[in-house]
C-alpha cells in the first residue's frame, strides 16, 4: 500500500504524481525528486553492462525512518517511484515488484492511447483508478 | 376543493380549475391512502418528479421551493406548488415563485412502465382509445370551464381525470402532434390543439362546434402519428429501461459506413493515428477523446476494430448530445456484445435493401420506422441527428428477442452438424419465407460458418468486403484474438497479422488463427467450387449431393470469387495431394474436407516452426560456442599444466637417472 506514487519522465519531470494523505503532499513531492538522483545513480551502474541485463526493478531506493522509497525504471527511461510506509512491514519485495508490474502496464495502456503525447501529464481514468486501488485505504 | 386554497399558505396560488383536478388526480395517485390530508407518497412523487424530464437539479429547486423540504413531506399544499413549478419549468421559465402565479400549462408528465402513470397529465401519452368516449364527453365540458377559468393559457384539453390529455401548449407541440390517440374525433380534437389554441378557445366556446373543425386533416397522417405515437411512449420508455448506449441499426449502418470509409477492409483495424485524426473532427475536447479512447479500446492494442470503433463513435455521439461519459464501458458498447448483436442488425440492414416489399406485421412497423430512418439518414455527415435512440431500439428488441429464440433452436440443430446438416438447413431456409430465412441465416452464421454460401447469396448485391466482415463476426469472439497476439509485444506478429489480413481481404477468408470452424466452412465452400472447376477431385461423395444446393448460391458469386479460386487451385493440388489427408482427419470433425486453410495454416505454421527453430538453433549455437570456448581454456591451461609438470619431470630426471 503505497503512500505515494509518482510516473517520472525521462527528462525529469512528473508526469503523473499522486499522495495520499494529501497533507504532506508537499513532502513527498520533495522526496520523490530527491530519489531522482539515486535512481540515476543505479542506472548508470547498471548501464555498463548489456542493455538487455539490465533490472527493471531498481528496488529500494533509500529508507529513511518513517517511509521506504522504491524504483523502477523503463526501457524509455521512464522512471516510477513508489514512496511506502515503513510502518507497514507486511510488504515484500515480490509485492512491490508486483506493484510496479501493474504500473507499467497502465503506462503502456495509456500510450497506446492516440490522443496521449508522450510527455504530456497523464490524466486517464483508469490509471488513476489503477493507482487508487495501490494507494493505502485511509480513512 | 380545498387544494387551491391550501396549495397557497404563503403564496395564495391561483389554480384554475383544470389545474386543480389534474393536482388533485395526481396528488391521488401518488399519495399512499385515502386521507385527502396525507401526505403524498414519497417515491410515487418522485417518480412522478422524474416523469417530468425535467434536469435533476431544477427538480430539486422544484421541491425546496415548494417547502416540501422544509416540512419534510410531501402535503397537498407543497405538491401542488410543486406541480405548478414543474409546469412552469417545462414551459421554459425560471424555477421561482413568482413564475408560477402566471396563468401556466399543466405539467407534463411522460409514461414510465406502468399503464397508470400514462394517465398522468401527458401529451405523448395519448393512446387511451378507450378513455375516449367519457373524455369527449368531458372534453368539452372542461374546455368551457378553461375558457371560463383562463383566457390566457394556453389551453389544454383539461387534464381531466383518467384521461391525460395533451397539454396543447406550444412547447409541447412537438410532442403533441406525435401523441394523439386513435379515434377520429379524438384526434380531431387534438388535431384543432395542435393547429392553433385561440381559434379552439373561440371554437370550444360553442361547445359542439369543435368537432366540426377537423375535417381538414388527413386520417391517414393521424393514423400515422397515432402508430408513431404509440412507438414514441414506447420508445420513450424503452429509453428510460433502455440506456442511450444501445446502439440503433442506422447508427450501427452509418458507423460502419465510416469505419469503411476509414478502413475499407471490415476486418481489419483502423490504426490509432487514423482514428485519433478522424474523432478530432468531431470537436470533442482532447482529453475527453482520450477518455473514450480509453473506454472504447478495450484490449488496449492502439487500434480500433470494427466493434470498437462503433462503440467509440457511439460515445462521441452521445457526448455532443450531451450524456455525460460514463466511466466504464456500459454492457451494451462492449466489443464481444457489439459482434453478437452486429450479427442481426446486419443482416436486416441487407434485407431491407432486398426485400423491401414482402412483409409480415412484425416487420410492417419496423418498415415503418425505416420512413422515418430514412429522413435521419438523409443527412450521413451530420452525426447529431443519428441519436435516434428511440426509433428503432422498442421495434428492435421484441424481434431480436423473438429471433433470438429461434436462433436457439437452430443452434442446437447446427451445434450437432456436419455440413450436411447445415446444408439442409440452408436448402429448406431457401423454403422459408424470406422474412425467416434471415433467421435462419443468422443462426448458422451464428453457429459455424458453414453457411457462408447463405449470407453470399442474400447479399449478393453487397460487396465481398462485406463477406469477409460477416465472416469476421460469425465466430464472435475469434477476431479480437489476433489484437491481442499483436499487443505491444512483437512487431513479428504484427507482421502476421496484417499478412494474413491481406490474405483475408483478397480471399475473403477470416485469418486462419483465430479459429478452427472458419476452416471447414471455408474449406468447403472451396470444396465446392472446385468441385465445379475441378471435377477430377477427390471427395466424399456425399458432400457432392448437399453441395449441389449451395452450388446454385455459390454460382451466383461464381464470377467474383473465381480469380482467388485459381490462385489457390496449384496451392492446393500440390499440397492436397501430400499433405492433407493426415491433417483432415486431425483437423475436423467433418469429413472430407481439404482446404487451402489448412495449407495456409500450415505454410504459416510451417514459417513459424522454422523461425522458431532456427531461433533455437541460434542459442543453441551460441551455447555451444561459449562451451567450445570454454573447453578451448581449459585445454589451454591444461596443456600448460603439462608443458609445466614435464619441463619439471625433466628437470628432475637428470637427478634420478643414472
Amino acid at each position: 500500500m503505497a503512500v505515494c506514487i509518482a510516473v517520472i519522465a525521462k527528462e525529469n519531470y512528473p508526469l503523473y504524481i499522486r499522495s495520499v494523505p494529501t497533507e504532506n503532499e508537499l513532502k513527498f513531492h520533495y522526496t520523490v525528486h530527491t530519489s531522482l538522483d539515486v535512481v540515476d545513480e543505479k542506472i548508470s551502474a547498471m548501464g555498463k553492462a548489456l542493455v538487455d541485463q539490465r533490472e527493471l526493478y531498481l528496488g529500494l531506493l533509500y529508507p529513511t525512518e518513517d517511509y521506504k522509497v522504491y524504483g523502477y525504471v523503463t526501457n524509455s527511461k521512464v522512471k516510477f517511484v513508489m514512496v511506502v510506509d515503513s510502518s507497514n512491514t507486511a510488504l515484500r519485495d515480490n509485492e512491490i515488484r508486483s506493484m510496479f508490474r501493474k504500473l507499467h502496464n497502465s503506462y503502456t495502456d495509456i500510450m497506446c492511447n492516440p490522443f496521449y503525447n508522450p510527455g504530456d501529464c497523464i490524466h486517464s481514468r483508469a490509471f488513476d483508478n489503477m493507482v487508487t486501488s495501490m494507494m493505502m485505504q485511509v480513512c | 376543493m380545498e387544494p387551491g386554497a391550501a396549495a397557497a399558505p404563503a403564496l395564495l396560488l391561483p389554480l384554475s380549475e383544470a389545474e386543480q383536478q389534474c393536482y388533485a388526480e395526481l396528488f391521488a395517485r401518488c399519495r399512499p391512502g385515502p386521507a385527502p390530508e396525507a401526505a403524498a407518497g414519497g417515491s410515487g412523487v418522485a417518480e412522478l418528479f422524474r416523469a417530468s424530464q425535467l434536469p435533476a437539479d431544477a427538480l430539486h429547486q422544484i421541491t425546496e421551493l415548494c417547502g416540501a423540504k422544509r416540512v419534510g413531506y410531501f402535503g397537498p399544499a407543497q405538491f401542488y406548488v410543486a406541480l405548478k413549478l414543474i409546469a412552469a419549468a417545462q414551459s421554459g421559465l425560471p424555477v421561482r415563485l413568482e413564475s408560477i402565479k402566471s396563468e401556466l400549462p399543466l405539467p407534463r408528465f411522460v409514461a414510465l412502465k406502468n399503464d397508470s402513470e400514462m394517465r398522468y397529465g401527458t401529451p405523448a401519452e395519448i393512446l387511451g382509445a378507450k378513455h375516449q368516449i367519457p373524455h369527449t364527453a368531458l372534453d368539452k365540458n372542461s374546455f368551457k370551464r378553461a375558457d371560463e377559468g383562463d383566457k390566457q393559457q394556453e389551453t389544454k384539453s383539461p387534464p381531466v381525470s383518467p384521461v391525460g390529455s395533451p397539454p396543447a401548449s406550444p412547447s409541447s407541440y412537438q410532442r403533441v402532434p406525435l401523441s394523439y390517440g386513435y379515434s377520429k374525433s379524438r384526434s380531431g380534437h387534438e388535431q384543432k390543439h395542435g393547429a392553433s389554441y385561440e381559434s379552439r378557445h373561440s371554437a370550444h366556446q360553442q361547445d359542439g362546434s369543435a368537432a366540426g373543425n377537423y375535417g381538414a386533416k388527413s386520417a391517414h397522417g393521424q393514423l400515422s402519428r397515432s402508430l408513431s405515437a404509440e412507438k414514441e411512449p414506447q420508445n420513450s420508455s424503452s429509453n428510460y429501461s433502455d440506456d442511450p448506449w444501445r446502439i440503433t441499426e442506422e447508427q450501427r449502418d452509418y458507423y460502419l459506413n465510416q469505419f469503411k470509409t476509414l478502413q475499407p477492409d471490415l476486418n481489419s483495424f483502423i490504426s490509432g493515428t487514423v482514428a485519433k485524426n478522424f474523432f478530432t473532427k468531431s470537436k470533442l475536447p482532447i482529453p475527453e477523446l482520450s477518455h473514450i479512447w480509453e473506454l472504447s479500446d478495450v484490449d488496449c492494442d492502439g487500434a480500433l476494430t470494427l466493434a470498437e470503433f462503433c462503440a467509440a463513435f457511439h460515445l462521441i455521439v452521445a457526448r455532443k448530445n450531451g450524456y455525460p461519459l460514463p466511466d466504464k464501458l456500459p454492457e451494451t458498447l462492449l466489443p464481444d456484445y457489439l459482434q453478437t448483436a452486429s450479427l442481426k442488425p446486419i443482416r436486416d440492414c441487407a434485407l431491407f435493401d432486398s426485400y423491401s416489399e414482402s412483409l409480415p406485421v412484425s416487420q410492417q412497423t419496423r418498415d415503418f420506422n425505416r420512413t422515418e430512418l430514412e429522413t435521419v439518414c438523409e443527412d450521413p455527415t451530420n452525426s447529431e441527428p443519428l441519436i435516434l435512440f428511440d426509433v428503432m431500439t422498442s421495434v428492435i428488441e421484441p424481434k431480436t428477442s423473438a429471433e433470438e429464440v429461434p436462433d436457439k433452436s437452430a443452434l442446437t440443430q447446427a451445434a450437432n452438424s456436419d455440413d450436411k446438416q447445415a446444408l439442409n438447413i440452408s436448402t429448406t431456409v431457401k423454403t422459408i419465407p424470406k422474412e425467416f430465412q434471415h433467421l435462419a441465416i443468422k443462426t448458422v452464421a451464428h453457429e459455424t460458418n458453414t453457411l457462408k454460401a447463405r449470407p453470399r447469396s442474400r447479399s449478393y448485391s453487397s460487396t465481398s468486403i462485406e463477406d469477409a466482415m460477416k465472416k469476421g463476426e460469425e465466430p464472435p469472439t475469434p477476431p479480437p484474438r489476433p489484437q491481442k497476439s499483436h499487443s505491444r509485444a512483437s512487431s513479428l506478429d504484427l507482421n502476421k497479422i496484417f499478412q494474413q489480413n491481406t490474405q483475408a481481404a483478397r480471399s475473403g477468408w477470416l485469418p486462419p488463427p483465430p479459429a478452427l470452424p472458419p476452416r471447414p466452412l471455408v474449406s468447403q465452400t472451396e470444396q465446392v467450387s472446385e468441385i465445379e472447376l475441378h471435377p477430377q477431385m477427390n471427395r466424399v461423395p456425399p458432400q457432392t449431393e448437399e453441395s449441389s444446393p449451395t452450388k446454385k448460391e455459390i454460382l451466383l458469386t461464381q464470377p467474383p470469387s473465381k480469380p482467388i479460386r485459381r490462385k489457390f487451385r496449384p496451392e492446393n493440388q500440390m499440397l492436397e495431394n501430400q499433405e492433407l489427408s493426415p491433417t483432415i482427419s486431425a483437423a475436423s470433425s467433418l469429413s472430407a474436407v481439404k482446404s487451402h486453410h489448412p495449407v495456409q495454416k500450415q505454410s504459416s505454421k510451417q514459417k513459424r516452426a522454422i523461425q522458431t527453430a532456427i531461433r533455437k538453433n541460434k542459442e543453441a549455437n551460441a551455447v555451444l560456442a561459449r562451451l567450445n570456448s570454454e573447453l578451448q581454456q581449459q585445454l589451454k591451461e591444461v596443456h600448460k599444466e603439462r608443458i609445466a609438470l614435464e619441463t619439471q619431470l625433466e628437470q628432475l630426471r637428470p637427478v634420478t637417472v643414472l
